[in-house]
C-alpha cells in the first residue's frame, strides 16, 4: 500500500444557497479544489462524488459522471459514495483506497448536498428513510434519537443540562471565524437553554442546520505529493465500522461502539496516542453526539465527556480544540460534504492556512457519523512537508 | 421475505397482530426478528412482547415531526422482561405523560402515521404497531 497526500482542498459557503443546485455546489468546490491544488482537470484518474440524496431532495441522479463532464475529468473513473451522513468520509476511504492501492495516482472527491428547498419535515422525513421499519412506523427521527439519547446520558451520568449547550455555545463561538460557515455568530447559555424544544430535552440550538454546500480535496500518492505542494498532509490512519441497524438494540445506548471501532483502527495505523492529536473534528450533528464521541474515541472517559466544553478542554485554546470550524452546528450539515469539510478543516489547520481559527497542530483527526453511530469512519491526518 | 418487509404474523385466534420477536439458540431476545440474532442463530421461537408488559428507560417528545406524523409525538424505548430475557423496544406513547421507570403495556393502533405522507412507499412495510400505555 502506498502513502497517500492530501495536496489540495476546497468548501464553498455553506448555507441557504437559493437558486443553486447540486451540481452547482459539487461544480463549484470541484473546481476550486483543482485550482488549489493545480492540476489539471484532465490529469484526473479518480473522481469520487459523495452524496447521500440527490436523487430524493433535487430530483438528480447520476451525479458523478455529470460532475466529470462539467469539470472536463473525461475519462476519469466515477462512483457516487453513499454512507449517509458519513458518506463524506467514506468518500475519503474510498479516495484514499484508490490511491494508496496504486489504482489511481490523482483523485478528486467532491461531497455535497442540496437540501435547504425543502422544509425542515421534508428533509428530517429523507434523513429518517435510513430507519428500520419498525422506528419509521413510529415517526422516529434522527432528532429523535438524540432526544432519547440525551436523556439517558444526562440519567445516567447525573450530567447538567447545559453541559450540552456549552458544546452549542462553544462551536458557535468558533463558527464566527469560519467565512464559510452557515452561521457566524456567537450565541449564550442562555439563548441555547432557552430555545423551543424540539425533541425533548434537546432544543433548537442543539442541533445543527438543514444546509446547502460542497467541499473537496485532491489525493496523491505521498511521493508524489512535493510535486504538487511544497506543504501538503498525510493520511496516517483511517477506518471505518458500523452498528447496529435498530438504534434501540444496542447494550448501552450512550456508547457508540461504531466510533469506539474505526477510532481505535485508525489509531492503530498510526504511530499517535490520544496525546498527540493536536485538533479533532467531531460530527456535532447533535451536541450530544460530540460529547459521546469524545467518549467512543478515548479522548475522555465515559460519564466524563460533558465535562470538556463546560471546563474549556475542547475549547481552541485547550488541550485538545474540538470544531474549530464551528463544526456542524455552526458551520451547517449538508449531509454528503460535511465529512469532507471536517477534513477541509484538518488540513487548513495542519497547513497553518485557518487565518484566525489556527490553533498549533501537527496531527489531527475528523470522525464522521453516519445515521445514529450507525455508520463511521475516523480519519488521522499529519502535517508533512 | 426480506427482513424490512415484515408483515405481521396473526394470532391463531384470530386478534390482534403480534407484537412479534424472535428468540435465538442462545436464547437471546430482538424487536423486531431479524435472520440472523446476536449470536449469529437463526430465529428458533416468535414471542409476542404484547403479552409483556415493560419499563421506561428513557423517552422524548419531538415537535418537529416529518409529514404524516402527529405533533408532538412522544417516543420511548422500553425493556420487557421476558421470563427473565431483556428486551428493548421503541414506539409512540399513548401519553405525553411519560416518566423514567413508568410501567407501560403494549395497546394496539391500526395506523402509527400517514402512509402516504412520508417518502417511503407505501406498500413496502406495516403501518399498524403498538403503542405504550402507562399502568398503575
Amino acid at each position: 500500500m502506498r502513502d497517500v497526500a492530501i495536496v489540495g482542498a476546497s468548501m464553498t459557503q455553506f448555507g441557504v444557497r437559493e437558486g443553486e443546485w447540486v451540481m452547482d455546489l459539487l461544480n463549484e468546490a470541484g473546481a476550486a479544489c483543482l485550482a488549489d491544488a493545480g492540476v489539471a482537470p484532465e490529469d484526473v484518474e479518480h473522481l469520487y462524488v459523495s452524496n447521500m440524496a440527490s436523487g430524493e431532495f433535487e430530483g438528480q441522479t447520476g451525479v458523478p459522471n455529470a460532475l466529470a463532464h462539467d469539470l472536463g475529468a473525461i475519462p476519469a473513473y466515477t462512483q457516487r459514495v453513499d454512507q449517509t451522513s458519513s458518506s463524506g468520509a467514506a468518500g475519503i476511504y474510498a479516495a484514499w483506497q484508490s490511491v494508496a492501492s496504486g489504482a489511481s495516482d490523482l483523485t478528486l472527491l467532491v461531497g455535497g448536498e442540496k437540501m435547504t428547498h425543502r422544509t425542515t419535515a421534508e428533509s428530517t422525513d429523507v434523513i429518517a428513510s435510513i430507519t428500520h421499519p419498525v422506528e419509521y412506523k413510529h415517526g422516529v427521527t434522527l432528532p429523535s434519537f438524540a432526544g432519547l439519547t440525551a436523556r439517558h446520558y444526562l440519567d445516567k451520568y447525573d450530567a447538567p443540562r447545559e453541559a450540552l449547550a456549552h458544546v452549542a455555545v462553544k462551536n458557535h463561538a468558533n463558527g464566527v471565524y469560519n467565512p464559510h460557515a452557515q452561521f457566524q455568530k456567537e450565541i449564550t447559555l442562555e439563548t441555547a437553554l432557552e430555545s423551543p424544544l424540539v425533541a425533548d430535552p434537546l432544543r433548537l440550538y442543539d442541533f445543527c442546520p438543514v444546509t446547502d454546500g460542497s467541499a473537496a480535496l485532491a489525493l496523491v500518492p505521498a511521493e508524489h505529493a512535493t510535486s504538487y505542494a511544497d506543504a501538503f498532509a498525510r493520511i496516517a490512519g483511517i477506518a471505518g465500522a458500523t452498528d447496529t441497524h435498530v438504534v434501540h438494540e444496542r447494550a448501552d445506548p450512550t456508547h457508540m461502539g461504531a466510533v469506539a471501532e474505526s477510532g481505535a483502527d485508525a489509531f492503530e495505523q498510526t504511530s499517535y496516542d490520544h496525546a498527540d492529536i493536536d485538533v479533532a473534528e467531531l460530527h456535532d450533528m447533535f451536541t450530544i453526539l460530540e460529547v459521546m464521541q469524545l467518549e467512543a474515541l478515548g479522548f475522555e472517559d465515559a460519564g466524563e465527556g460533558w465535562q470538556a466544553a463546560m471546563e474549556g478542554r475542547t475549547a481552541p485554546d485547550g488541550e485538545l480544540p474540538v470544531n474549530t470550524s464551528g463544526g456542524l452546528k455552526s458551520k451547517g450539515h449538508p449531509l454528503g460534504a460535511s465529512g469532507v469539510a471536517q477534513a477541509v478543516e484538518v488540513y487548513e489547520q495542519l497547513l497553518g492556512e485557518a487565518g484566525e481559527r489556527q490553533v498549533e497542530a501537527d496531527a489531527g483527526l475528523a470522525c464522521n457519523v453516519g445515521g445514529f453511530g450507525n455508520c463511521v469512519i475516523t480519519t488521522i491526518m499529519e502535517a508533512a512537508a | 421475505m426480506s427482513e424490512n418487509k415484515s408483515t405481521h404474523a396473526e394470532r391463531t385466534d384470530g386478534g390482534q397482530p403480534l407484537m412479534e420477536a424472535a428468540r435465538y439458540e442462545d436464547g437471546s431476545i430482538t424487536y423486531p426478528a431479524h435472520p440472523i440474532g446476536p449470536d449469529g442463530s437463526e430465529p428458533v421461537e416468535t414471542v409476542d412482547l404484547a403479552d409483556y408488559r415493560a419499563e421506561v428507560v428513557t423517552w422524548t417528545t419531538s415537535y418537529a415531526t416529518p409529514p404524516g406524523v402527529r405533533e408532538p409525538n412522544t417516543l420511548a424505548v422500553v425493556e420487557f422482561d421476558v421470563d427473565g430475557t431483556p428486551v428493548r423496544a421503541l414506539g409512540q406513547c399513548t401519553t405525553e405523560d411519560v416518566e423514567v421507570g413508568d410501567t407501560v403495556e403494549p395497546v394496539y393502533a391500526g395506523e402509527l402515521r400517514d402512509p402516504d405522507a412520508g417518502i417511503r412507499e407505501a406498500e413496502s412495510q406495516d403501518w399498524d404497531g403498538y403503542r405504550f400505555e402507562p399502568v398503575e
